[in-house]
This record gives structure tokens, sequence and C-alpha cells, in this order.
């Protein structure tokens, strides 16, 4: 009988082409689709944690609790001997100071005098020490748009943007207005080694990049440090590794009522990551459901038209001795190898469009002017196990629910009628 | 003709509503068929043919009186008991042949089987001496549309009678026919009928076929007017 309905689908294009094409259409956008919201939240949330959150940060209680103000007069005081305690803890996580600070640089003329001045937002990390691996989490090689990376101390890089609004270039000098640990004032010469662009417009506008020891010794803030990040060896943020480090390191310093011990959060819990990463499945989720509907309700008109022009072969079957229940089963079956077929060519189609994209990427730079948001400005679906199968789900699902529902009307028919209905 | 009765019918009476009364399509039918009768239900439009074939196919049931086919009393048949019966017991062949156009010759009649437990050996096997009785076993992977309309009803008879069924109804077989393929149709579920010994009952109007018919029912007005037996002096109707 599979064999009989496999040559009713190939044979029969009124019975399987619309399907077939619907199914396939359905699939490949919900193949592209996620892999594009997958992405996109996950190029945001990988580029979040690489400059801002890491996969896990320890702070100071105080320092954790206003930390989206940098409030660096909480800084971690002894960093080192904690990333020393950290390393023993988890040696398998890479440990990092950051230090984040907020701050007004002042460009100077040829004779020395104030040309321009502006705020910038300010990085410190490790960038001189043989063998670090901050300036490739910051891609900084890849963002040089001018001179290079910072070789010694006192230099620094600036975003493109900002140094082309104050016409300055590697080489050039500039000073950092800023205030120490202990809320004084404090002012450094910087030497601009290179200018970036990081494809982030929230970067790219206003973003200075200088080395963590330039950055202890300008705000007085010797060994200390304001954050300390830890990179998980995996490529990809795993929230369940993280809880447990967390939650490992925290008991520890449970008993500690000192509002400088340190206290340790996962990337999901900052910055609103956590509603990110379940946007990302709730979206993924939705898109799923929209695609069931739609296409269900589209398959069910298909599933009515088929039982119409299909209304001889059904009463030919029921006179032949096939009850209905089989009639309604072998719908089924059918709605399940076209829904099958259909998925397996939608994934395919919708999986070669994310290899190109992907290889490519969309620039979107110029609809990021204006966000704040730390958003990529070139979008490249992601490359997940899931876009292989996750078109079948809303493929074969609404076939089914389609033919079911169209095919609910053989139940309807009455064998009483059929030598006058298929004598017509 | 054996004694062994394929059908029996006692006292069918068939109601259908219409607006607030009822139509009477059938009234008190007594008939008895037994094995391999080549019979005919003769009678204008709106006699009561096709509602008596339907209760003999067991596609309907009598409002009143009692149905016997094949040992089964279809007034108490489920509609799965129903399609076994006619799965296993009774073809059909209908005036508009009815193949399924998407499907080979060989596909339409294998069909039939496909609904039965047969392995595909001796399914291809039946098949194959179906086709062989009506003559079309060359045309095997012809579809349907290729078909003049007489090999058509031939390939509607091997579907009939490809599983072997005790009983056969033919609805008006040839009334799509010219009169070279009335005949051989004909012929051929004569031929078939005394090779295989299956009964045959029709439905008809047709002097091409009732000059073939054993015996002729005459139905007028839901009513047994006459029965006679003898066959091949049934015209004047």
């Amino acid at each position: 009988m599979k064999k009989f309905l496999l040559k009713g689908i190939f044979n029969d294009k009124g019975r399987s082409l619309l399907p077939i094409i619907v199914v396939a259409t359905g699939t490949m956008v919900t193949v592209l689709l996620y892999s594009w919201i997958t992405g996109i939240m996950g190029e945001s949330i990988e580029m979040s944690s690489n400059m801002n959150t890491g996969d896990l940060k320890v702070m100071t209680r105080l320092y954790a609790e206003d930390y989206e103000q940098l409030p660096n007069d909480l800084a971690i005081l002894n960093a080192d001997a904690l990333i020393a305690e950290l390393k023993e803890m988890e040696p398998s996580v890479e440990w990092v100071k950051r230090i984040r600070f907020g701050a007004l640089a002042d460009f100077p003329d040829s004779l020395g005098e104030t040309r321009g001045q502006g705020p910038v937002a300010g990085w410190a990390i490790d960038m001189l020490t043989t063998g670090t691996k901050e300036p490739h989490r910051f891609n900084l090689e890849g963002s040089v748009i001018q001179g290079s990376l910072p070789k010694s101390p006192g230099q620094c890089l600036l975003s493109e943007d900002l140094a082309k609004k104050f016409s300055i270039g590697p080489g050039d000098s500039f000073t950092l207005f800023g205030t120490t640990m202990e809320g004084g004032f404090s002012f450094r010469n910087f030497t601009v080694s290179g200018t970036v662009r990081f494809g982030a417009a929230g970067l790219d506008r206003g973003a200075v990049i200088i080395d963590i020891s330039d950055a202890q010794s300008a705000f007085g803030m010797e060994s200390a440090a304001g954050e300390i990040l830890g990179y998980l060896p995996d490529t990809w943020y795993d929230d369940d590794v993280a809880l447990s480090i967390k939650d490992k390191f925290n008991q520890k310093y449970s008993g500690d009522t000192d509002g400088f011990a340190p206290v340790m959060m996962t990337l999901k819990e900052q910055s609103g990551m956590a509603d990110m990463v379940e946007y990302t499945n709730y979206i993924s989720g939705l898109m799923v459901f929209i695609f069931v509907a739609a296409m269900s309700i589209v398959l069910w008109n298909g599933g009515l038209l088929g039982g119409l022009r299909r209304y001889t072969e059904f009463g030919v079957r029921l006179a032949l001795g096939e009850d209905k229940g089989h009639i309604y089963k072998t719908l089924l079956y059918e709605a399940l190898m076209i829904g099958t077929i259909g998925s397996i060519l939608g994934t395919i189609i919708g999986v070669l469009i994310v290899l190109y994209l992907n290889v490519h990427g969309v620039n979107l730079s110029g609809m990021m002017k204006n966000s704040t948001l730390l958003l990529p400005s070139i979008f490249r679906p992601a490359i997940t196990s899931t876009i292989y199968y996750i078109g079948f789900i809303p493929g074969i699902f609404s076939m089914i629910l389609g033919n079911g529902i169209a095919g609910l009307g053989i139940y309807k028919r009455e064998t009483a009628r059929l030598f006058n209905e298929l004598e017509v | 003709m054996d004694n062994e009765l394929i059908v029996k019918l006692e006292n069918v009476t068939k109601r259908f509503p219409a607006g607030k009364t009822e139509f009477t399509a059938l009234s008190n039918i007594n008939l008895t068929f037994g094995k391999g009768e080549f019979a005919g239900l003769v009678g204008p439009s709106g006699s009561g043919k096709t509602t008596l074939l339907n209760i003999i196919g067991s596609l309907d049931t009598p409002t009143e009186g009692k149905a016997i086919v094949l040992g089964k009393t279809i007034n108490s048949l489920s509609h799965k008991e129903a399609a076994a019966l006619r799965n296993y017991g009774i073809g059909f062949i209908f005036q508009t042949y009815n193949l399924l156009p998407v499907y080979s010759v060989y596909d339409n009649v294998e069909f039939a089987l496909l609904l039965q437990t047969m392995g595909s050996t001796q399914r291809k096997k039946a098949v194959m001496e179906a086709l062989d009785w009506v003559g079309l076993a060359d045309r095997a992977s012809s579809k349907p549309s290729t078909l003049s309309g007489g090999e058509c009803q031939r390939v509607a008879i091997a579907r009939a009678m490809v599983k072997r069924p005790q009983l056969v109804l033919a609805d008006e077989p040839s009334a799509n026919l010219d009169s070279n393929n009335s005949h051989n149709i004909v012929q051929t579920m004569k031929r078939l009928n005394k090779e295989l010994n299956t009964t045959f009952i029709f439905s008809t109007h047709d002097q091409k076929v009732m000059q073939y018919l054993e015996r002729v029912i005459y139905l007028k007005d839901g009513k047994v007017e006459r029965d006679e037996t003898g066959g091949n002096n049934h015209a004047g109707i």
C-alpha cells in the first residue's frame, strides 16, 4: 500500500506539487529565520561576552549593586591575588582583569591648546603581556583601520569615527581626563598607535582602548581592577557550567559580610542578557508556531481542494471495500510523505542559503548608526545542528494537521450514495 | 447454477426522507440469488434498481426487512464489517468505469488486492491473470487515459474479478459503450460467470445486455413486477 501511495504522489502532480512547494517554502523560511535570529543573538551575546560581560564576572558586592555605572571606587583591590585564587578553583577558565571607565578626551592643536573635547567610553585590557588573548577577544587586529596595536605603555587605540571627528591619527597625542579610585581628578597623556572600527555602532562612536597597567596607573588603581572576567573553554556560552562555577564561588564567600567581598555573576545575569537568551528561545518557538499555523491553514485548504478533486477516487475505494478509517490513515500517511519530501527540499535550500550568508554576511551598519546596543554591524546566520531539523517541525506537522482536518470529510461520506455519485 | 444462496432478501423495504414525508424506494422485496446466477434488475428510472444494488452491495441498509448477502445480515453490519464484506466478497462495476487516472492499468487492478493480506508474488500473478481474462495483459503498464471506453470497462471488470468475489454487482455497465463494445463486455462477463461460477447481478435497461441475462427481474415503483428466468427473451422493456 505504501508503494501504491508513493506512486500516487509522484504521478499526481495536483496531489503533491502545491503541498510540497508550500512545505518546502515554509521549511526554508523557518531554517533561514531560525539561523538568522540565532546568528544575530549569538553574535550579540558573543560580542557582549568578549567585550563586556565575560562568561562569568567577579566584582565586589558594592560594585555589583551598581555595576552598569562602572563604579571604580568600589573596585577589587587585590585583583592578582583573587585571580590566583580563581585559577586554583577553576583552572580551565581564563580569568582576566578589566577596568571600564568613562572619561573626557582632550585633543590639542599644534600649540598644545585644546582643539576639541569629547566623552569617551574606555576599556582597559591586557594588551601588552606576552601571550594575552585579550586583543584577539576584541578582534583588535582585524579592526585596525590605521596604524597598529599598542606596543608599549602610554599608547592606545581610538575608534576610527572618533579619530576622524577630531582629525587625529596614529602618532598624535591627547589627554584623558578621568577620576581616580579615591574620587580625585586624574589626567594622563596617551599616544594614538592606531584607530579601530569594531562594526558595532555603540563602540565605534567613541571608544578608547588602553592597556590595563596604564589604567591602573592613571586612575590610582595599582593592583586593583574594576572587574575580573572569566571565559569558559568552550566557544559557546554554557549557562549550566557558568552557574555551577558561580554557585561554588559565591558559596565560598557567603559568610563574608564585607561590601568589598567578591561576588560572581554569570553572563545571563548581566545587562539583560537573560532576556536576550530567553528572547532567542521565545522567538524561535514563536516562529515555529506561526509557520505551523500559517502553513496548516494553507495545507488545510489544499487538502480540501484535493479532497474534492479526489472525490471519485475515495468513492471507488469505499466501494471496493476500503473502510473510512483506512482511507483517513492513508491520507495522513500521504501527508507524512509529502511533508517529509517538502521538508527535506526546504531544509536543503534553506541550509544552502544559510551557508552562503554565513560566508558573506549581511552588512547592516547603515541601519545601526544610532544604536547604543553592543551589536555587530555585519550579521551572519548561525550554523547549528538545529537548522538541519527545525524545519521538519512545521513542515511535517502542518501537512499532517492540514490534511488531518481536511480529511475528516471522508467520515461524512455516505456509502449509500456511491453509485449515484460515481456515475455522474 | 448451484443451490447455494448468495443473496436473500426478505421483505426488504427502503424509505428515504423527502422533506417532511418519506419516499419509498423499495417495498417488500423478496428475492434470492444463487451461486453462479447471471441476473439483471430492469426497470425505468426511479424503479429502485440502484437502491437494491446498494443494499445487496452492503453500501446501504434496508429500512425494514432483512438482507442476507454471502451469509452476512446487511442490517446489522458495522461500517467496517460492511467494508470487509465488499473487500472480500463483492466486486463492483460502474457505468463510468471509475478507474484511478494517475495509476496504471496494473495498479488499478492490483488496488483491490492491496486491501487484502496477499503476498506480492501471489498478487502479481492474480493481477496478470485477471488482465488476461479481459484480454489486456499487454496494456498493464498503460494509463487509463490511453485506453478506449471498452478497454476501460474491461479493466474495471478485471478489477472487480481479481479478488475472485462470489458476487459482482454491475450498474449499467454498457451505458457508455457502443454496440460492439457492449457485446464484448457482456460476453466477457458471461464467460467469467461460467468459468469462475461468479454470481452477476446487473442493473440495466440495455437490450444488448438483457439478451445475455438468464434471469430478469422487472422492477416498477420499488416493487418486483416480474421475475423471469429462461434468458434471451427479454426484449420490449
